[in-house]
C-alpha cells in the first residue's frame, strides 16, 4: 500500500510544480454543504449517518475504497480497495470530478463535478466528518490538477479494430475474450468512451494498478484508440 | 562458433529487411506450410495465433509428442496443495477442432534445414516453409555431481511439469516427522527464475501443517535470486527457523548428491535427507542442438521476429532462445509467440507487420492468499530485447493487497491457458 500513497503523493507534487496556478484553496466547508445536497439524495453524513444508495460518507477520508461493510460495490472499486486505494484529498477530488473516469463501472449515476471550486468546497465539507483529514494541510493551499477528464480530440479519435486486434494479444494473456471477469476484469463488448477513459487513467497514474499503468503507459492516444474500437466490437 | 558469428550478421540483416518490406514467399506447392515443434507455452500460442490470424492460409502442424500438456506454471500450486493436477493439464482439441492446427503426437528427431523438412520419431518427414521451435529446456549433462536423468526418480526435477511433480509431492508427503528436504537450485540462467523460491514456499507451506519439525535446505550457486526480498520476508513470517537458504558465499555452488545413499554434500558437509529436489543447469531442448542452431546453450534469436540467428527460416521461442532481457518464463513464451505469429504471416502472406512488443508478469505464491508479482515490458533493438520499464510488488504489503494480487494470478492463469489452447 505504502508505494501506492507515495506514487499519488508524488503525482500531485509534480502536478503542483507544473501548474501552480492551478492549485485550489481549500474550499469553504460552509459552501459545500450546499454542494452536497444534491449528493444527499444518495448518501449521508454525519452522526447517526446510514448506507443509503450509496454507502455513508462518514471517515471518507484516509478510508480504503470499498470499505464500508455490508455496501454493494462495483467490481471496479472493490478492486482498486483491494489494490490498496486509500481515498485522499486528490483521489475524491477526481473521483467526483469524473466518477466513471475513475472507475467504469462505478454504481455511482453521477456524472460528475466540473467546477474545481465547488469540489474543494465539497471535500472541505465532507471533512469535517473524518477523523483523519488525509492530506488536506491545515492552511496553506492543496495541489489538485484539474481538468481529469479525457480531451474531447483524444475521445473523438477513430480506431482502428485491425491494429486494435493485432495490440488485443498483448491484453489476451491475461483478460479473457469470452468476458470472463475472476480475479482479472473483463473488458470485452465496453461502450469505447468507456475504454478510452479507463485507459488514460492508467496511463496518468490516476488509478492504482501497477501492471495496467505499464501497459496503458506506453501505448500511444491511437493505439487505446485502436483497441477500443477491437474490444468494444468483441463480443463476450 | 565463426560459422555461428558469420551467420549471427546474415540473420540480423535478414531480419531488417523482412521489417522494412515484408514480402511474400513465394510457394511452389499451395499454400505455405509452418510446423511448430513444441506444443507447450510459446508453441501453442504461435499455432493458434497463426492458424486464427491467417483464417486458412497457412498450412499449420504442430508436433508435440504429449496429449495432456501439464503447466509448469501452478505446478508449484499443485504441490503446495492450492491445485489439482487436472486442473493443470491441457489437451489440444480445439487447437485442433476450432482453428484447424493438425496435432500430431511425436517427437520431433531431426530438422534438415536445407531441404526444409523436420523428421518424426515415428517415421516420416514433414517439409515446411517456415519451422517455429519452442521446446522448452533440457538440463546441461554432469551440472550436479552426482545426479543425471537416469536418477530423476530417486531425486526428482520436477522442472517439467507432470508426472515428475506428483512424484514430489508424494515424496514430501511421505517425509518422516522432522525430515529433511533439500533443493539444488540451479544457475543462471533457467526457467521461471521465481520458480525454485515459490517452490520452497509451497513444500514449506506443506510441511508447516503435516510436518512442522521438518526442515528445508537450499544449496543454491547464486548470492542472490528473484523476488528475494519478498520471498526471505515471507519465509520469516510463515516459516520461521524452517528454510535454511545457503547461498554461493556459503558453499552452496560446491555441491555433489548420492541418489543411492540419499545424501547431499554441501561445500565437503555430508547430510542424509529424505527428499531432494535436483534441479540442474538448463540448455535449449535438445532438438535445437540438432537443428545445429545454437550458441551454446541456447539460441541466439532476432529481437523483431524471434528468427534464428543462423537460420532465418526458423523461429526460436520461449525458453530455448537466447534473446535478451526476457526471463524465461512461459507469459514470456507466449508474448513472443504472438510476435513470431504475425512475423511468420508477413512473411509467408504479406499481411501487416507491427513493431514487436512483449510483456511479462510473474505472479508467486509464498502462502495461503499471500501472492507477489513481478513484471516488465519490453522492446525489440537489433542487438536484443530490451526491457523497457517495470514493477515488483513490496515488502510490507498488506494482506489485502496479497491476496488480491493472489486471486489476479489465478485469472491470469485461465486467461493465458485460454489464450494458448483456445
Ligand atoms: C515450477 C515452475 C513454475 C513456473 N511458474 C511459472 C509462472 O508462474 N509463470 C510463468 O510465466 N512461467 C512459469 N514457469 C515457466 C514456464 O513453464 C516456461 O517458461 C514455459 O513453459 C516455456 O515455454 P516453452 O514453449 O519454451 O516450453 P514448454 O512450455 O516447456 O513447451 C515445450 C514443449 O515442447 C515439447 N517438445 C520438446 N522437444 C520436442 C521434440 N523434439 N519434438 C516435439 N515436441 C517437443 C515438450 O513436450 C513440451 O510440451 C514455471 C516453470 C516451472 C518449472
Amino acid at each position: 500500500m505504502d508505494w501506492i500513497r507515495r506514487s499519488f503523493y508524488s503525482l500531485a507534487a509534480v502536478v503542483a510544480s507544473a501548474f501552480p496556478s492551478l492549485a485550489n484553496d481549500i474550499g469553504q466547508a460552509d459552501k459545500g454543504e450546499a454542494v452536497f445536497r444534491e449528493c444527499a439524495r444518495c448518501h449521508s453524513v454525519g452522526e447517526g449517518a446510514k448506507n443509503r444508495v450509496g454507502p455513508h460518507l462518514n471517515g471518507i477520508f484516509g478510508r480504503r475504497a470499498a470499505a464500508v461493510d455490508g455496501f454493494n460495490y462495483s467490481n471496479g472499486l472493490t478492486r482498486m480497495g483491494k489494490d490498496g486505494l486509500v481515498w485522499d484529498f486528490d483521489l475524491l477530488d477526481r473521483y467526483v470530478e469524473n466518477p466513471k473516469a475513475f472507475a467504469s463501472d462505478t454504481r455511482m449515476a453521477y456524472k460528475g463535478l466540473k467546477d474545481a471550486g465547488q469540489r474543494a468546497d465539497l471535500l472541505a465539507f465532507l471533512r469535517r466528518y473524518s477523523d483523519d483529514p488525509g492530506n488536506i494541510p491545515e492552511a496553506a493551499p492543496t495541489a489538485s490538477g484539474t481538468d481529469h477528464a479525457v480531451d474531447a480530440a483524444i475521445l473523438a479519435l477513430q480506431g482502428d479494430p485491425e491494429y486494435g486486434e493485432y495490440l488485443s494479444s498483448e491484453c489476451t494473456s491475461c483478460h479473457q475474450l469470452d468476458g470472463d471477469n475472476d480475479g482479472i476484469p473483463a473488458i470485452v463488448g465496453w461502450p469505447t468512451e468507456d475504454f478510452v477513459v479507463a485507459m488514460h487513467a492508467y496511463k496518468d497514474k490516476f488509478r492504482p494498478h501497477p501492471v495496467m499503468q505499464m501497459m496503458a503507459g506506453r501505448l500511444s492516444n491511437e493505439e487505446i484508440a485502436a483497441l477500443a474500437a477491437y474490444f468494444g466490437a468483441a463480443a463476450p | 562458433m565463426k560459422l555461428n558469428r558469420r551467420l549471427f550478421m546474415g540473420g540480423a540483416a535478414a531480419g531488417a529487411a523482412t521489417l522494412a518490406a515484408p514480402m511474400a514467399q513465394a510457394s511452389t506447392h499451395g499454400k505455405p506450410r509452418v510446423v511448430v515443434i513444441g506444443g507447450g507455452a510459446g508453441g501453442a500460442t504461435a499455432a493458434r495465433y497463426i492458424a486464427k490470424d491467417s483464417k486458412g492460409e497457412i498450412d499449420v502442424t504442430l508436433i508435440e509428442p504429449s496429449r495432456s500438456y501439464y503447466t509448469c506454471f501452478f505446478s508449484n500450486l499443485y504441490i503446495g496443495g492450492f491445485r489439482d493436477l487436472t486442473s493443470i493439464a491441457h489437451s489440444y482439441g480445439k487447437l485442433a477442432a476450432d482453428f484447424g492446427v493438425n496435432v500430431v503426437h511425436d517427437w520431433a528427431v531431426g530438422i534438415d534445414r536445407d531441404a526444409r523438412t523436420v523428421s518424426l520419431a515415428g517415421g516420416g518427414t514433414m517439409p515446411y516453409d517456415r519451422l517455429i521451435l519452442s521446446p522448452g529446456i533440457d538440463f546441461v549433462d554432469g551440472a550436479v555431481e552426482g545426479w543425471d536423468v537416469s536418477h530423476q526418480n530417486a531425486m526428482p526435477h520436477a522442472y517439467k511439469a507432470g508426472s515428475q511433480s506428483e512424484l514430489l509431492k508424494a515424496q514430501i508427503e511421505a517425509m518422516p516427522e522432522g525430515g529433511i528436504f533439500a533443493m539444488i537450485a540451479p544457475p543462471n540462467p533457467f526457467r521461471c527464475p521465481p520458480g525454485p523460491y515459490e517452490r520452497i514456499s509451497m513444500v514449506a507451506h506443506v510441511l508447516k501443517a503435516r510436518n512442522p519439525t521438518a526442515k528445508i535446505i537450499v544449496a543454491d550457486p547464486k548470492d542472490k535470486f528473484s523476488k528475494m526480498a519478498l520471498f526471505q520476508e515471507g519465509w520469516a513470517d510463515h516459516y520461521p527457523g524452517m528454510i535454511d537458504w545457503i547461498g554461493s558465499d556459503f558453499g552452496g555452488g560446491n555441491v555433489s548428491v548420492n541418489p543411492d545413499a540419499m545424501t547431499v554434500t554441501i561445500d565437503g558437509e555430508e547430510t542424509k535427507v529424505d527428499v531432494c529436489n535436483v534441479i540442474p543447469a538448463m540448455k535449449a531442448g535438445r532438438i535445437c542442438e540438432l537443428a545445429g542452431i545454437t550458441d551454446g546453450n541456447w539460441v541466439p534469436v532476432n529481437p523483431h521476429t524471434m528468427q534464428a540467428r543462423a537460420d532465418e527460416n526458423i523461429h526460436v521461442l520461449g525458453d530455448a532462445s537466447q534473446q535478451g532481457d526476457m526471463p524465461k518464463s512461459g507469459f514470456a513464451a507466449n508474448s513472443q509467440a504472438k510476435v513470431a505469429a504475425m512475423a511468420v504471416r508477413a512473411a509467408l502472406t504479406g499481411s501487416k507487420q507491427f513493431p514487436a512488443k512483449f510483456t511479462n508478469t510473474c505472479w508467486s505464491l509464498i502462502d495461503t492468499d499471500d501472492g507477489v508479482k513481478v513484471g516488465a515490458s519490453y522492446e525489440a533493438t537489433d542487438e536484443k530485447i530490451a526491457k523497457v520499464d517495470g514493477f515488483i510488488s513490496q515488502t510490507g504489503e498488506d494482506a489485502t493487497l496479497r491476496k488480491a494480487t493472489y486471486e489476479e494470478s489465478i485469472g491470469w492463469y485461465a486467461g493465458i491457458t485460454a489464450d494458448m489452447f483456445g
